[in-house]
């Protein structure tokens, strides 16, 4: 993919991403095969801006925010954050972008430690960006947790005093005690009910409003990621399909695959019958593609060429790409 | 047993006044605090709302599924062809389960028995209900598995749940749902856990069971999407309490409470891009210590004085549309959802 956007304006830039996961048989452990979770993802994020990354589960969108926030070694590819090419970067390397690139995950029970006060889980940030003396830092405090909607004197409770919502507030709140520069949401809504989840995709708006943070929002729910996301990429079995701003996905998909997405999504509007279009092949979950494109299987337009060559991305349009030479060949 | 089919202009199903408290560490918590609804011949019905509104403890009730203690039935009747669950035993309710009403839930990896293969699973309830020998009991299992669209059916019958995936792990527990060909069947939220478009065809395999079965469905879920592609009619649920029932059409498109409103307002969409979700202030209140009169005024726009004394009653909008407030009732000049957003965004 063509990255037309220089330095200044990408705060991410991903290209040619791989992780493949070795699949060990046998009394000896001997590798069988690969899971390719990641291969070859290529995406950038404009700074300020937000990316969605959507797929269903098993798709890799997981594996990819933790290969960006290097928690996980990428086999091959770059990662090229700030301008900076952190995909070799030693441990030592990474310690100041470490406080960049922050997460926020999608279970607001799960990622909150139980032993900890709020107060005390978000003071672990501030004190890593260097805020000296007490009294500032307990002022920071205060100005994160008013920054996400919470009281100040939540910082003395503990996370099972508070409701899934309040959670993920301070969840928000811990991931900006580093000052960071790109917040990966992975799935930050979703355990959510809906009053909540709007009130929470509010929050995350305002905030990239105020601070200027980027998002690297990872969701299954095309409806948030419609409403947030600028540009959307999307992923099925390691591999980017289509990317394309926002409402070039939703009004003009090209990809077989993110046109079942679409026609997928019940629709809240009686009149639109959805269901009607929907195929009726089995999904099949293996792996087991080998050779041409991943989509072969559950592909209603695959051909002979479709199963042998490696697609590539092709641009179809101002900014706009997808992995089909067939749909690629129709617009 | 009664068995009296209903015939159409009696409803297969009628709950009245059905109120479900919890008992614990002194607090009582009134999970449903009074519901009445209804599900007649060949429909989907619809029970919509958060966590915490109820949906779940209304579902389980209907089979005696409810705890007791801490849970306890303080009042109201849940009618069934003609006899109220309520007051029969568990044997005699033991020849409903499974039989007239089935239920499916959420997370099918946990319903289904980790250690017995699907045919075991899927033959339980036939052999329960039915006198059939063994080779009749494969035979209608491989075509229970054909119905609810499972390739390879005699080789998935020695299968073990983890041997499945979450979309056939569903349909293996709707197979099993329908084995007794049973007048109702109770679905509790079944597709949250899977992917959209497994999710999709999962629905899509309800509908046309629905059709070709004759069967009932009481559909709970907190998805609106999924709600209206395939309810007939629906009830929003707050706190317990209905505040809202009536058809698709009448639901989404002119919605008469404000709780409805909020939810449909606050549904994130490619189209209200740019424009701020509306988000119903507050949360929902805990169910040991509801607010007296309307359980939702601490919450809403439209709340007057006599909303924090009085509980609303129901108004009729005719043609089966009923909400709860009396305040939007006497108004006028309402529009519709989308007013809602309009006015929050000046």
């Amino acid at each position: 993919m063509e990255s037309k956007n220089k330095n200044d304006h990408s705060i991410l830039r991903i290209e040619g991403l791989k992780k493949y996961f070795p699949v060990r048989r046998g009394f000896l452990q001997k590798i069988h095969g690969w899971v390719r979770a990641v291969d070859d993802v290529s995406f950038e994020i404009e700074r300020g801006k937000t990316m969605g990354l959507v797929g269903e589960s098993g798709c890799g969108k997981t594996t990819v925010a933790r290969l960006i926030l290097k928690l996980l070694e990428s086999d091959e590819g770059k990662i090229i954050f700030q301008a900076r090419d952190i995909s070799r970067f030693s441990e030592k390397e990474m310690k100041p972008y470490r406080k960049e690139i922050q997460i926020i995950f999608q279970d607001p029970f799960g990622s909150l430690n139980p032993r900890m006060t709020v107060g005390q889980c978000i003071e672990e940030g501030i004190r890593i960006s260097g805020i000296k003396h007490a009294s500032r830092r307990k002022e920071r405090l205060e100005d994160l947790l008013k920054m996400v909607g919470m009281s100040p004197d939540s910082a003395d409770r503990y996370p099972h005093e508070f409701s899934g919502g309040q959670r993920q507030r301070i969840g928000i709140a811990r991931a900006l005690s580093v000052e960071p520069s790109l917040i990966v949401c992975d799935e930050p809504v979703s355990a959510l009910d809906v009053s909540i989840q709007a009130q929470i995709i509010n929050l995350l708006k305002d905030l990239q409003d105020q601070l200027g943070l980027s998002y690297l929002f990872i969701s299954h729910d095309l409806n948030v990621v419609g409403y947030l996301c600028n540009t959307i990429s999307v992923m099925y079995h390691g591999h980017i399909m289509e990317f394309a701003p926002s409402e070039d996905i939703f009004n003009h998909p090209c990809h077989p695959y993110t046109i079942s997405l679409l026609s997928a999504i019940p629709d809240p509007d009686p009149d639109k019958k959805w269901y009607v279009k929907l195929s009726n092949g089995p999904i099949s979950d293996s792996d087991g593609v080998l050779e041409g494109c991943k989509y072969q299987d559950r592909c209603s337009i695959a051909e002979t060429a479709c199963r042998k060559d490696r697609m590539v991305f092709e641009k179809v349009g101002e900014n706009h790409f997808v992995r089909c030479w067939k749909a690629a060949k129709n617009i | 047993m009664i068995d009296r089919r209903p015939t159409n202009d009696w409803p297969l199903l009628c709950v009245e006044n059905l109120k479900v408290y919890f008992q614990s560490n002194g607090e009582r918590a009134r999970a449903v605090d009074g519901i009445s609804f209804e599900v007649r011949e060949k429909e989907t019905v619809c029970i919509v709302g958060e966590s915490g509104c109820g949906k779940t403890v209304s579902a389980l009730s209907i089979l005696g599924l409810i705890p007791t203690p801490p849970g306890e039935i303080v009042d109201g009747q849940i009618i069934f062809s003609g006899q109220n669950l309520i007051k029969l035993d568990e044997k005699e309710m033991q020849k409903i389960r499974g039989n007239h009403i089935s239920m499916i839930f959420q997370e099918p990896l946990t319903s289904l028995n980790p250690v017995f293969t699907i045919e075991d699973q899927l033959g339980e309830a036939v052999k329960t209900h039915k006198s059939i020998n063994a080779e009749e009991l494969n035979r209608y299992c491989i075509q229970l598995l054909n119905d609810v669209g499972i390739p390879s059916p005699e080789q998935r019958l020695n299968d073990y749940p983890h041997q499945l995936s979450g979309g056939q792990r569903q349909r293996v527990m709707i197979a099993m749902a329908l084995s007794c060909d049973p007048d109702l069947m109770i679905a509790d939220e079944p597709t949250t856990a899977l992917d959209v478009t497994v999710q999709a065809q999962i629905l899509k395999l309800l509908r046309s069971i629905q059709q070709k079965r004759s069967m009932s469905i009481l559909y709970i879920s907190h998805d609106l999407g999924v709600v209206s592609a395939i309810a007939h009619r629906i009830y929003v649920m707050y706190a317990g309490i209905i505040v809202e029932q009536g058809n698709t059409d009448q639901i989404f498109r002119s919605t008469r409470h404000p709780y409805t409103q909020g939810l449909l307002a606050s549904l994130p969409s490619l189209s209200k891009r740019g424009k701020r979700l509306y988000s119903i202030p507050g949360s929902v209140p805990n169910p040991a210590y509801k607010p007296a009169g309307c359980p939702f005024h601490p919450r809403c726009s439209h709340a007057i004085l006599s909303c924090q004394d009085e509980f609303p009653e129901m108004c009729d909008y005719g043609e089966g549309h009923q909400a709860r407030c009396p305040v939007l009732f006497k108004s006028k000049g309402y529009k519709g959802p989308n007013e809602m957003l309009k006015n929050t965004m000046s």
